[in-house]
């Protein structure tokens, strides 16, 4: 892929906490558009990398573009003005916010000032949240809380949305309807980077899958066929 | 106690308490929002009575003198002063231990105290209210009221409605409430959390020096008159939870009352009452009243 093309781009990131090494010289490119799966087990460096590109990780080296422009020693707010959204672990609601509150306090037009997604569409894609609007964030079901923060990351009208364990501890039926509103993310042209422990279902979403092992890239590409299952299997130790 | 003197402390109480209140809010959002424990923020209140005692002649001078002239350029050096402050200092403090915190913001005390000592001295002086506002309005047959004092309650509500609104109703109000709770969240939706820090300790000095000048009429200027504030206010902000302003209002009323009623009443005990009181509210709740935000 051309750098040109790439929104998200890294190249040779390495990331520490305090004295220990996570990532270790990773490359990563996420096109216009793509959704791209990002997997590994457990402590492999996943939400390690993500906080890194999003500027959270303040001890960090390589280089880091978003849109073309370098973004290595950017700071969290920057990388979000890039267009960047974050749907983290955990969801991030604003407990002592109202729902209403929690979607308009960061809404804005996108880079080139379009307004795709407006408070009325996305109340229209999550019509459970129209009937919370006054609810405290920290009065909504994990379902919902979940619907909040991937609604808010859309009114940031952003290009890319990086979803970091979306489903997790949600009942089933919810689940699906995570996976409906991702994608329709990918139908409305925005590039996502999912992270989820239910390996088949973001090798079925995605365009790719990125796995990480011990901070490296180590797996990297379409996973589609039963052989690249079986090799997705092997690295995930399932 | 007759009517008119009932009436007389609720007048005092409310305007000591709301007074409390505007220098207690600063400190309870700076601590409850940033995470920094402010022994400094007394300091603040200190500087703002001896900046309406001092800058007076300057301001007199320059445009012909008058209060609110002098209220207008202390109000101007103070978000000056906190927007340099939380620069020069108080953003290498957010991610440190409290520790650390009290002691390099009690250094700070002592520096703005020896500061004081060197541009004004160490006197004590009085400060003439406008001429306006410096009459008494009578109270029943026997007694009568300052109409300063009830300028300055009159002012310290009109302020405590401008910061509800701005809290509760503009977005820069939902990223301050916001902040407090997740600000690695705040930064990811693109708000740049250093400006909004900086904007919410000039506005928390801002608040507290105003509260200096316009007690300075009332209270007279002293030395470490911030340390006695800061104390109480300290109380406010545990007495109302931590980060509440709401809180922060209905504790400062609540001592406000404690205190004024408590002099009249029980005079013997009236140093203790507000920490008596204090300690009942944390068995009771120990986070305080209200929750942040």
């Amino acid at each position: 892929m051309s750098p040109a093309a790439a929104l998200i781009e890294a190249r040779g990131v390495h990331a520490w906490y305090g004295s220990s090494h996570v990532l270790h010289g990773v490359d990563l490119a996420l096109a216009r558009g793509e959704t791209v799966g990002l997997l590994g087990r457990n402590g492999m460096g996943k939400s390690t990398l993500i906080r890194t590109l999003l500027g959270h990780v303040r001890e960090r080296d390589g280089r880091i573009a978003i849109a073309g422009r370098d973004m290595s020693k950017a700071r969290p707010h920057e990388v979000a003005r890039a267009g960047v959204a974050y749907v983290p672990e955990g969801r991030g609601i604003f407990p002592n916010l109202s729902v209403r509150e929690n979607l308009l306090m960061a809404a804005r037009p996108s880079r080139d000032g379009g307004r795709d997604w407006t408070f009325e569409r996305v109340i229209g894609t999550f019509p459970r949240l129209g009937q919370r609007l006054g609810h405290f964030g920290a009065q909504l079901s994990g379902g919902e809380q979940q619907m909040l923060s991937i609604g808010r990351a859309l009114l940031t009208n952003p290009d890319a949305i990086i979803l970091d364990e979306a489903t997790e501890g949600l009942a089933p039926l919810i689940v699906q309807e995570i996976w409906r509103v991702i994608a329709a993310i990918r139908a409305a042209g925005i590039a996502a980077m999912v992270v989820d422990r239910d390996y088949r279902r973001v090798a079925a979403e995605a365009d790719r899958v990125v796995v990480l092992q011990k901070g490296r890239v180590v797996l990297e590409g379409p996973a589609r066929t039963a052989e690249q299952h079986a090799q997705l299997a092997t690295y995930l130790g399932v | 106690m007759d009517l008119a003197t009932f009436l007389v402390q609720c007048l005092n109480a409310l305007q000591y308490g709301l007074l409390l209140f505007l220098v207690a809010s600063g400190l309870t959002l700076i601590f409850g929002i940033m995470g920094v424990i402010n022994l400094a923020h007394g300091s603040f209140y200190m500087i703002g009575a001896y900046m309406a005692f001092a800058l007076a002649p300057f301001v007199a001078q320059a445009v012909g003198g008058g209060f609110f002239a002098t209220l207008l350029v202390g109000l101007v050096l103070a978000v000056a002063l906190g927007y340099v402050l939380e620069w020069g200092f108080f953003s290498f403090l957010y991610e440190r231990e409290h520790l650390q915190q009290v002691l390099m913001t009690y250094g700070l005390i002592l520096v703005f105290e020896e500061l004081r000592s060197i541009l004004v001295g160490d006197d004590v002086h009085g400060v003439q209210p406008p001429a306006w506002l410096a009459g008494s309005v009578p109270l029943g047959d026997l007694m009568t009221y300052p109409v300063y004092r009830l300028f300055v309650s009159a002012v310290c509500i009109a302020l405590a409605a401008g910061m509800y609104f701005v809290l509760t109703r503009t977005r820069l109000g939902m990223m301050i409430r916001a902040g407090a709770t997740n600000r690695e969240m705040v930064q990811s939706l693109g708000i740049d959390i250093q400006f909004l820090y900086r904007v919410v300790f000039a506005a928390g000095v801002a608040l507290a020096v105003f509260a200096g000048m316009i007690a300075a009429p009332i209270s007279s200027v002293y030395p470490g008159m911030g340390n006695q504030v800061l104390i109480v206010c300290f109380v406010v902000v545990v007495i109302g939870g931590i980060g509440s302003v709401r809180g922060a209002l209905f504790a400062a009323l609540l001592i406000g009352l404690v205190d004024t009623f408590g002099k009249v009443v029980f005079p013997q005990a009236a140093g203790v009452l507000v920490y008596v009181m204090m300690a009942l509210i944390l068995l009771w709740k120990p986070d305080g009243l209200f929750r942040a935000g």
